[in-house]
């Protein structure tokens, strides 16, 4: 369909990538952290989800499978509330099945994250945040190919896990991020290390450190670590806005502190 | 629900759907038929781009005709373990020095499989009968990309095509030799790398493929996206294995549930899709450290209890690939 291709992004002030290369880090659940804590700040949130095979954000924010309206302007993206503060466009609102497998080659998926950066009416937005699926391949290369024609990309916050398993991984997609020309806004390092609820003992469930390690090697920032909590993971299943349930753990503290870090460098840029 | 309203006074359902009647992308009526008007690969379908059979697949078939038992790893999600579980499949497969092992690692863009297996740094070697796999012993080989970049921070950003011909090499042109299990890594998803593996492979037999979750509904909803996947491709199950099934601290020995089942997990996934849950392995943070060390946990940590479940889902495939055997052998 035809689509005001300047008016779907003319309205957004700031486009983040949150990029990892490693799976499983939680690009999506920092992605709807962030999102949910801009908007606690005051701030009109979109997110993009570009992961066609495993779209993970409906789910954590408890959208469900609405149907998609087309208007003149674009596709409607789907709102989580009436005030419509957080805006989100994924494949998940297309399947029917939502255990059907998007089994789709490079092309397809290239063309499909075309049409969702191009024709969405996404309106007035502070921020959209753009989710990906780990690697460095079509949908990262057709999203930023894509977004760079109809608006200017901010950067990447890259999310990685303290093993060097994943920093492995996270070094190559910082290269991606320089070849590409992708300002690298910071690194957040997820699931570093985890408190018993029981006796307050800390494990180091997937090791220590990796995260800042990395952000020294590469010169990148580190905008800080979230704890594994399993609260936050049970927000996440259930849908629920874990900032509004748990403002005082630590973890609420962490990712308000990236949150603002990740303003600040926006609003300075 | 409407969007910001400026314009959009008449909205309308967006009808089309990824899957509505697809006629299939090699079908005389791919991107031709109606229900594929405003599918984003009409026009990829209508050039005939997707319709020619491969020649490299009947080769494959013949080199890798000396190969008993092949097992892919799979998950749809990412990050449950897929890597560490492939690897310590070969390590354990191994242990019996009469068997020969190989473990193919086909995430092109994030090879985790040298580091996990302590082959950092190791490069290829071409002979005039192929490329060398890495051994890391004399009866375990590993080949991935990794071996084939020359720093860690190289990055891979290849699209579809190129990855796709980077899998057919490796499933042609390396040197595997006679082997009793080739074990395939994968990275996480249902694409290029899936589809082609499955291609590349489907004029041999497959014993099945091994499925790897997390408890979260976030992981098992993308699982059953990959159960589907197989199921499309007629490709078996052998079981599904939990990982990360709880965490037992070291200091109070109480359990956490970290990443909490809260529909049930694998074995109420299991339950109703009728598959076999191989087990459920528990968080232990010298499996971490294992992997980034390059070594095997269950060799350095046998009596724990992740080592003893691991240790019991490889004898589950045993016994799966060798029953399968006998079932060929008592139906010829």
């Amino acid at each position: 369909m035809e689509a005001n291709n300047d008016g779907s992004m003319s309205q957004v002030r700031h486009v983040v990538l949150v990029l990892s290369g490693k799976g499983g880090v939680g690009k999506s659940t920092i992605t709807t952290e962030l999102a949910l804590a801009l908007r606690h700040a005051g701030k009109k949130i979109g997110i993009l989800d570009v992961d066609l095979c495993g779209p993970s954000i409906p789910r954590m924010l408890s959208i469900g499978r609405p149907d998609v309206h087309q208007c003149d302007s674009g596709w409607v993206p789907v709102y989580t509330d009436a005030a419509k503060t957080l805006a989100l466009m994924s494949i998940g609102f297309l399947l029917e099945d939502p255990d059907e497998a998007v089994v789709w080659r490079g092309p397809k998926k290239t063309a499909m994250i075309g049409q969702f950066v191009s024709d969405v009416a996404w309106g007035e937005l502070d921020v959209l945040l753009v989710d990906t699926p780990p690697g460095t391949s079509d949908e990262h290369l057709a999203v930023l190919e894509n977004l760079k024609k109809h608006s200017r990309v901010d950067g990447a916050i890259l999310v990685t896990t303290p093993q060097a398993v994943s920093t492995g991984d996270v070094r190559r997609e910082i290269t991606f991020c320089k070849k590409t020309g992708i300002r690298i806004l910071g690194i957040v390092e997820n699931m570093s290390g985890f408190v018993c609820p029981h006796c307050s003992e800390c494990s180091n469930i997937f090791s220590k450190g990796g995260g800042e390690e990395l952000a020294k090697l590469t010169g990148s920032i580190f905008l800080g670590a979230v704890p594994l909590d399993p609260l936050l993971s049970t927000s996440i299943e259930e849908g629920k806005d874990f900032i509004q349930s748990f403002p005082d753990s630590a973890t609420f503290s962490a990712i308000s502190s990236i949150s603002q870090t990740l303003l600040e460098s926006l609003q300075t840029a | 629900m409407l969007g910001k309203s400026q314009v959009c006074l008449h909205s309308r359902r967006l009808n089309w759907r990824p899957h509505q009647n697809c006629p299939g992308t090699t079908s005389e009526q791919a991107g031709k038929s109606s229900s594929c008007a405003g599918c984003p690969n009409q026009k990829i379908c209508a050039s005939g781009a997707t319709k020619a059979p491969d020649p490299a697949i009947a080769e494959i078939g013949e080199k890798l005709s000396t190969v008993k038992h092949k097992i892919l790893v799979l998950s749809g999600k990412g990050g449950v373990g897929k890597s560490t579980f492939s690897a310590h499949l070969a390590h354990t497969l191994a242990s019996d020095s009469t068997k020969e092992v190989a473990l193919l690692d086909v995430d092109i863009c994030g090879p985790s499989i040298p580091r996990i297996m302590g082959l950092e740094g190791e490069q290829v070697h071409q002979s005039g009968s192929g490329w060398s796999p890495v051994y890391v012993d004399d009866n375990l080989a590993v080949m991935s990309i990794g071996f084939l970049l020359s720093s860690p921070d190289d990055a891979v950003i290849w699209r579809g095509p190129k990855k796709n011909g980077m899998i057919k090499q490796f499933l042609r042109d390396v040197d595997w030799g006679d082997l009793d299990y080739l074990i395939v890594d994968t990275p996480p998803g249902t694409s290029d790398e899936h589809l082609s593996i499955v291609q590349y492979l489907s004029s041999t037999h497959v014993d099945g493929a091994v499925i790897i979750t997390t408890p979260q509904e976030v992981s098992l909803q993308d699982v059953r996206k990959e159960i589907r996947f197989c199921q499309k491709v007629k490709l078996p199950i052998i079981g599904v294995v939990e990982n990360m099934s709880g965490f037992v601290c070291p200091s109070c020995k109480n359990t956490s549930q970290i990443f909490p089942p809260t529909s049930g997990g694998a074995e109420r996934m299991c339950a109703d899709l009728d598959l076999p849950l191989l087990g459920k392995v528990p968080l232990d943070p010298r499996i971490a450290r294992s992997c980034d060390e390059g070594k095997s946990f269950i060799n350095e940590v046998p009596d724990s209890p992740a080592a003893k479940v691991y240790q019991s889902i490889v004898q589950s495939i045993q016994d799966y690939c060798s029953n399968r055997v006998t079932e060929e052998q008592s139906t010829s």
